[in-house]
Order: C-alpha cells, then sequence, then structure tokens
C-alpha cells in the first residue's frame, strides 16, 4: 500500500537531512505507529504520503502510484483517497461538526443529498450521534478530534494519516480516539499514525518504527514505545 | 448545486471587503474610460482621415504674369500625371467669389479685397495624398507657379492634436490599470487570507485547484465587470454632455461620433477588463495560494 524506497528529504536551509535514505513498507490494512522525538523526521513521512512535500532523493509509492512523480493537477484527485487528522484537529470555526463533515464532501463535488445520507452515518460511527448541529468551540477537545476524524474518513479512504492526533489530549480521551483509529482499522483502512505518546503505543501493541535522526533505528511488529 | 456555492463565495467576498472592492471598481472604471477614450479617438482619427482625404487637395497658385501657354502646358501636364486624380482650374474670378462667399458674415473683409486681387490656381486632387511631397517636387520649379500649398498640413495639426490626446488618455490608463492591478491582487491576497482555514481544509479533502480558485478569481471578474460598466457610463456621459454638450461647436468640424461607435466600446472595456482582473487574480492566486 505504501512504499519508501531510499528517501532523502533535506529541507532548504536545514543543515542535516529529515529523512535520511529511509526505506519501509506498508501493507494494506496494517496500523503503523512512527514514533521518535521531536524533529527526527516523522511528521515528514506524512507530508511526503500527501505530496506536500517531495523528496530530494529516491521514490515513494501509494497505493501503486508514484507519488514523487504525479502531475500537480493529479494531487486532488489523489488526496481523496488519503483521509488525513491533526493534533490541532484544523476544524472550521464557523460551521457545525454536520457542515464541517459535509464541507469535505462538498468541495469534492458530492451532492447535498449524498451529504445528508452519509454524514449522519459517520457522525455516529464516531460516536458524535445527536451532536451534529454543535459548533467546534461547543464540543470538548475529544469531540472535535472525532469531528475530524469523521471528516478524514467519510470518503472512505484507503489510508488514514494521524499526525499526532492525541496530542492536545488528556489521556482518557486520547485512548477513545486510539479506539476509534482502530475500528476504522478494522474496516480494512490502513492507519498510519506519528505519535510521542508512549502509553498509547504500549497499549495497541501495533508495528511500531522508530525514527531517529532522519533514520530508522528500530521497526518491529507488535512493538512498545521503548 | 457547486455553481451555487461558487457564486454565493464571491457574493459574500465580495462584501466582506467592500471598501477595498469600490476602490478596485473605481480604479478600474477610470482606467478602463480612458482606455474607450483612446479608442474612440483612434476610430475618430481613421474616420476623419478616410472622409477628408478624399475631399484635400493641393493648390497650385499662379503668378499673375503668367502666359496662357505657360497655363495650358502645366494643366497638360497635371492631367498627365499618374499621381493626380483630377484637376480643377479656378480662375481669379471664381476665387473672388468663394472668398466673398466665405467670409459673407465679415463685411468689411470682402470689401478688403477686390476682384482680380486673389491668384487663379490649379486645384489638383491626389490619388493618394500622402505622396504630396512628389507632387511638390515636379510642380514647384516650373515657370508661372508661384506658391504650392498642400491642405493636408491643416489637418495633420488637428491629427497631431487628436494623436497626443489618444496617448495621453492611454497613459492615464495604463497608470490606472497599474493602481487596479495591485488593488487585485491585495483584494485577493485579503479574501484568500480570511478563507485560509477553508482553502487548508478543501486542500487537504483535495478539492480541485480550479474549485478552489474560482470564488477567487470571479470575484475580480466581478469587479472588472462593474468596472467597465461603469466606465462605460462614464464614456456615454461624456459624449452626452461634453461632445453633443458643450463642445459641439467644435465637433462639427469633426465627423460625428454615432452611438454605435460608443457601444463596441462596452464589450471592448468589458472584456479587457475580465482579462486583467482574472489574470491578475490567478497570478496571485499562484504565489499565495501555491494551489
Amino acid at each position: 500500500m505504501i512504499q519508501l524506497e531510499h528517501v532523502t528529504k533535506t529541507y532548504p536551509k536545514a543543515s542535516r537531512p529529515s529523512l535520511d535514505e529511509v526505506s519501509v513498507g506498508i501493507e494494506k490494512g496494517e496500523f503503523v505507529f512512527f514514533i521518535g522525538p521531536s524533529g527526527s523526521g516523522k511528521s515528514t513521512i506524512i507530508k511526503l504520503l500527501l505530496h506536500e512535500v517531495t523528496p530530494n532523493r529516491g521514490r515513494v509509492h501509494v497505493n501503486g502510484r508514484d507519488v514523487t512523480a504525479m502531475r500537480s493537477w493529479k494531487i486532488p484527485a489523489f488526496r481523496r483517497q488519503i483521509g488525513c487528522v491533526f493534533q490541532d484537529f484544523r476544524l472550521l470555526p464557523n460551521r457545525t461538526a454536520y457542515e464541517n463533515v459535509a464541507f469535505a464532501l462538498e468541495v469534492i463535488g458530492k451532492t447535498k443529498a449524498v451529504a445528508r445520507r452519509v454524514v449522519p452515518e459517520v457522525l455516529e460511527l464516531v460516536g458524535l450521534g445527536g451532536k451534529e448541529h454543535r459548533y467546534p468551540h461547543e464540543l470538548s477537545g475529544g469531540e472535535q478530534q472525532r469531528v475530524a476524524v469523521a471528516r478524514a474518513f467519510v470518503n472512505r479512504p484507503l489510508i488514514l494519516l494521524a499526525d499526532e492526533p492525541t496530542g492536545n489530549l488528556d489521556p482518557d480521551t486520547s485512548i477513545e480516539i486510539m479506539r476509534l483509529l482502530d475500528r476504522i482499522n478494522r474496516t480494512g483502512t490502513t492507519v498510519v499514525m506519528v505519535t510521542h505518546d508512549s502509553n498509547i503505543v504500549n497499549q495497541m501493541r501495533r508495528r511500531v518504527i522508530e525514527i531517529e535522526s532522519g533514520r530508522i533505528v528500530r521497526d518491529q511488529a507488535r512493538g512498545v514505545y521503548g | 448545486m457547486r455553481l451555487k456555492y461558487v457564486m454565493s463565495e464571491v457574493m459574500v467576498g465580495l462584501w466582506r471587503n467592500v471598501t477595498m472592492t469600490v476602490a478596485m471598481i473605481i480604479t478600474m472604471a477610470v482606467s478602463l474610460t480612458m482606455l474607450g477614450a483612446s479608442g474612440l479617438i483612434y476610430t475618430q482619427v481613421k474616420d476623419m482621415k478616410a472622409y477628408y482625404y478624399d475631399k484635400i487637395e493641393v493648390a497650385i497658385f499662379l503668378k499673375p504674369e503668367i502666359t496662357d501657354d505657360q497655363r495650358t502646358s502645366l494643366e497638360g501636364s497635371l492631367k498627365a500625371d499618374p499621381l493626380v486624380r483630377e484637376v480643377i482650374y479656378e480662375s481669379k474670378d471664381e476665387a473672388f467669389k468663394k472668398f466673398q462667399t466665405m467670409f459673407s458674415d465679415v463685411p468689411a473683409v470682402v470689401d478688403a479685397v477686390k476682384p482680380g486681387q486673389l491668384p487663379e490656381s490649379f486645384r489638383v486632387g491626389l490619388k493618394n495624398p500622402e505622396q504630396y511631397q512628389a507632387v511638390r517636387e515636379a510642380y514647384v520649379g516650373k515657370e508661372g507657379v508661384d506658391q504650392i500649398i498642400d491642405q493636408r498640413n491643416l489637418l495633420e495639426k488637428i491629427f497631431n492634436i487628436l494623436g497626443s490626446v489618444q496617448t495621453m488618455a492611454l497613459v492615464a490608463a495604463s497608470v490606472m490599470a497599474i493602481a487596479a492591478l495591485l488593488l487585485v491582487g491585495n483584494t485577493i491576497q485579503v479574501a484568500a487570507y480570511s478563507k485560509r482555514r477553508e482553502v487548508a481544509v478543501m486542500k487537504l479533502v483535495g478539492a480541485s485547484n480550479w474549485f478552489i480558485q474560482a470564488p477567487f478569481v470571479l470575484e475580480a471578474v466581478v469587479a472588472g465587470i462593474l468596472g467597465s460598466i461603469i466606465g462605460f457610463g462614464a464614456l456615454a456621459l461624456g459624449k452626452v454632455l461634453l461632445l453633443d454638450g458643450s463642445l459641439s461647436e467644435l465637433t462639427d468640424l469633426l465627423t460625428p461620433l454615432s452611438w454605435g461607435k460608443v457601444l463596441i466600446m462596452l464589450p471592448l472595456m468589458a472584456l479587457a477588463g475580465t482579462l486583467v482582473s482574472s489574470i491578475t487574480a490567478w497570478v496571485t492566486l499562484r504565489f499565495y495560494l501555491r494551489v
């Protein structure tokens, strides 16, 4: 599903590469943690997979397609196959939970009728049934992240990328979000999560890839934070 | 649905930043008025050239002591000249009669001139009025020829004045166009900034580039079209108040400016306004949104 081949990424003006000759493969339906200290380069992986940055060397394949060689006008269609959640939720503050999710559908050309059918369903799935018409500021952090997950998942993406999704949440809420991501993973969606939350990694017992100074130092099938 | 979404975004965008929108429309309107005016002057000059160049003639005045032989030979060579379209002989009497009618409202001038004082002349129409110089050189030294006067010189002066008015209008149009361009760029940046969250989400979930850009570009296009309509109104007002109004004495001299010609300026101005504003908006977005 995801292949990184000898990927090196050095940001302009950076003294050393964020990713240095990284090669890794992720199968369909896997749940993978990328862990490592701040600045180790783990977030760069998410950016590479979204084609927000391009590698200096090496190839990135997602779902059988070479992302590095992709023409810019093809990126939007490519991103529709990928859901994404972030530490800071990135919800639109002047739209309700329902409207936030529906917005993601409407801007890629789905009709309002489709949104009316699909959005309540996915909000129910993330456990926000009954709170569709609350605005983000009326929701707790955990609930806001659920809206973000609903938005990422509403298109049934092949891959869900999560960049420190529990970074702003307390431990209990974090575990609830992880349960949600686990449920989504069980539907067959590949989940790639970047985190430095050791509790969560230890509880989930999923594949752990540890990155330090831009290199993979550990790749363990049912790993702990270590 | 998506069209409705885009249109409502355009209206909201224009209204959110209404002072900038108004400034943008006004500069656009002034610039396009200048452009339209210079376009009108251009067609006007072309019309006048076509109209007057048919009528103007080169006057070859003859010396009082010219002999009949000299006159006949001169007329013969003029008639045989391939550059010449027609030759009309004007005798002293005819010149005096013409003079009388021309100055009939100023009797003092008419009284001061006696018949026979005015020189006889050949009025020569040229096939191509631009070839005056060749004709002049051919006849200036001939016996009996006194003076050769090209009426075109007078017209050239009028055309030069119109030409410099046109240049001024074009310069003003370009300066205002630069101001309008900067305002469009700025307005689009402000609009994009105020919608940065929406744009970020749209990029994330894979909205197509045109869908992200369209509301911003259309904002600029709507402003451009409004500007051209206002600019056209100014041109029409200018025709009614100036050309048909206070300056009508002057404009009798010029060929009349028809409403048809003024109307043609509307689509031209709308096209210029739309093109300039949409290209500026698009380029701004390329840099600002990097979509």
